[in-house]
């Protein structure tokens, strides 16, 4: 009898943690963990980018402007990627450039992440005048496209790298509320979180510890995609000349300045476009496959 | 039905005006004095100054400033540029056009070839076919379109010379312009050549501004499909004998439907915002043009009013297709 009851507590422990469940289905997603290989080196080059790169991104070699790359007549292996029109090392530019397109993504995810959840758990448990107006605010923002917004929102706060990821992440947070208290609402109503209520959870309690958890999971494939188009924005910011400014190594800005070579030098142009649509790429397959493994609905099928 | 439309109109109003505060505090955000910048590199005199600050009422208490903006809005005084000197609301109208033009096109690019694409993923669920579809469709979703655009341009307009660079159509023709819309002056012009030179003109922003909604479009038909096709009337009509193709090409796709126009009628912010980068690097003379010269210009006037009227159409579209939809599904009318 005894032996009985441990041998089925020693079962319950065995019940593989959330975390291997997660990684149970989010490996059978092939493209989904290539994404996240991508990733990793991604992060690392944002990491370790300076000491990595061949050369010092700003560096000019006067003598090797616009070559081209190794592969091509006239390139040599010292700029394997070539150099662009003022003869700086294309692959060098290209890997310090990773840490800007990587930190906005973490800094505008985070700040619209932390921001929008706050204010979605406000509006799905306060009372419905206060919940009208926040989704009201909500609706006002995100009736302006959000790279005109985010554009406008430079130009007040002036052209910077900086003032780019402030604009996104408030172009970016309404999604954020709106999932947010729409998961609220529906969790709301559920047994456990009367039970908590009537067990004398304070408000703070039902609303971080009770509610949010069982909240995050749409939360969290929200933030792999905003993480994408956070970079995204911000290259485009950059493409405009309203992002980060040259010489920044940023990959839209670099796209920027090889606007009016690109008849000439098609590397100039044709990199950073990769560099920005292979990470792309990557955090997309992966939020794909963080969908998937994270969404119970579609997990049997 | 009617008090489900009432309702929706009338959370229209709140935000409309919530809509107008914003664009209007962005003129007094920006750095710099509207009428410092509107004098140029001249300056200007002291009594000069006061007079033009009476004149735009820049002397009056913020609020009333605002009442005022506000109901110059509703009849339709948008304010003039700086620049140019004509009212906002004439140079909306005299681009809109132009941008109306290109996103259509875009649009029926994006339908015409997502729609199929979708459908037939769906059909072949996890066949080569489909993978690849998908695949395709997951690079377009995380196009950066500048680069996009700067590499059409390398490829058909630099090596092969097919496309022209920018613009919307040689400068060698020239006719009266009453639509607006160039595919259809070009015709009425009668001038031969004219139509092939405003449709080559077209095509390259056509492909960069509809490479998002087309990938979106294929995803979205292709996940709507999936779910259509697993439901109990699917699987009667297959036992019933009935052919594939009547099937899933009548009886599915009109279900999967559904969604499918809800996402095509909420992507006008997004087709709008990539209107912004295609215009720019296509020097189309639309609106998303306008609105980055004008930012770049400190042209206040157009700003405001710019981005009102761009808030402002993003918010009919989307309400309409609310309406819509409800018309369609009645269970979201209940809510």
């Amino acid at each position: 009898m005894d032996d009985a009851l441990s041998g089925e507590t020693a079962g319950i422990h065995q019940r593989p943690g959330r975390l291997r469940e997660f990684w149970f289905y989010f490996r059978e997603n092939r493209g989904a963990v290539i994404g996240l290989w991508i990733f990793v080196v991604f992060a690392i080059l944002a990491v370790f980018g300076p000491w990595i790169a061949p050369h010092d991104p700003t560096a000019q070699f006067r003598e090797a402007t616009l070559q081209p790359p190794a592969w091509q007549e006239g390139g040599t292996w010292t700029f394997f990627l070539g150099t662009d029109p003022l003869g700086r090392d294309m692959l060098s530019r290209l890997i310090v450039g990773a840490r800007y397109s990587f930190f906005v993504g973490v800094i505008v995810v985070t700040v619209a992440a932390s921001g929008g959840i706050l204010i979605g758990l406000i509006a799905g448990f306060s009372p419905k005048w206060l919940d009208s107006i926040i989704m009201r605010i909500m609706d006002i923002i995100l009736a302006f496209p959000s790279l005109l917004l985010a554009l406008v929102l430079v130009a007040v706060l002036g052209p910077s790298l900086t003032n780019a990821m402030i604009a996104i992440a408030i172009v970016l947070q309404p999604h954020y509320v709106r999932l947010t208290r729409a998961s609220v609402m529906s969790e709301r109503q559920k047994d456990y979180v009367t039970s908590a209520r009537v067990a004398g959870a304070g408000l703070p309690r039902l609303m971080f510890v009770t509610v949010l958890p069982n909240c995050l999971a749409p939360i969290i494939v929200q933030a792999a995609l905003s993480f994408s188009t956070a970079i995204l924005d911000a290259a485009a910011l950059g493409f405009l000349g309203m992002g980060a400014q040259p010489p920044t190594p940023e990959w839209g800005t670099m796209l920027a300045e090889a606007r009016e070579f690109i008849l000439r030098a098609w590397w100039v142009v044709t990199f950073p476009g990769i560099a920005i649509l292979v990470t792309v790429l990557a955090i997309n397959l992966m939020g794909d496959g963080l969908r998937d493994a994270l969404d119970p609905k579609l997990k049997r099928s | 039905m009617l008090t489900y439309v009432l309702s929706r109109l009338l959370t229209f109003i709140p935000t409309f005006i919530g809509v107008t505060l914003i664009s209007f505090s962005f003129i007094r955000a920006l750095p710099g004095d509207p009428i410092v910048v509107m004098a140029g590199e001249r300056g200007i005199s002291q009594e000069r100054y006061l007079e033009l600050q009476q004149q735009f009422g820049f002397d009056r208490p913020i609020a009333v400033q605002f009442w005022d903006y506000l109901t110059g809005v509703l009849h339709g005084d948008l304010g003039s540029s700086f620049v140019t000197k004509r009212p906002v609301w004439d140079e909306f109208f005299a681009l809109f056009p132009a941008t109306l033009e290109l996103s259509v096109c875009a649009m029926i690019f994006a339908v015409f070839l997502g729609l199929p694409a979708g459908v037939i993923a769906a059909v072949n669920r996890g066949k080569l076919f489909d993978r690849l579809l998908m695949s395709t469709a997951l690079v377009g979703y995380s196009m950066p379109i500048f680069w996009w655009a700067l590499l059409l341009i390398i490829v058909f307009s630099g090596n092969l010379g097919w496309t022209p660079v920018s613009g919307r159509i040689d400068l060698i023709y020239y006719f009266p312009n009453p639509t607006g819309f160039m595919l259809i002056d070009s015709i009425a012009s009668g001038q031969s050549g004219a139509f092939l030179s405003a449709v080559r003109h077209l095509v390259l922003p056509t492909i960069v501004l509809g490479t998002i909604p087309l990938a979106v479009i294929a995803r979205q038909t292709r996940s709507a499909m999936l779910e259509v096709l697993g439901e109990d009337y699917i699987r009667t009509a297959r036992a019933k004998g009935m052919s594939p193709f009547r099937i899933n090409g009548i009886h599915a796709v009109r279900n999967a439907l559904i969604p499918v126009i809800t996402v095509i009628g909420l992507s006008v912010g997004t087709l709008l915002a990539g209107a912004i980068l295609t215009e720019t690097i296509f020097s189309w003379p639309g609106i998303g043009k306008w609105m980055v010269d004008s930012i770049f210009r400190r042209d206040y006037p157009v700003v405001q009013g710019g981005l009102l009227l761009i808030a402002v159409m993003v918010m009919v579209v989307n309400l309409t297709v609310d309406v819509l939809y409800g018309v369609i599904n009645p269970k979201i009318r209940k809510r």
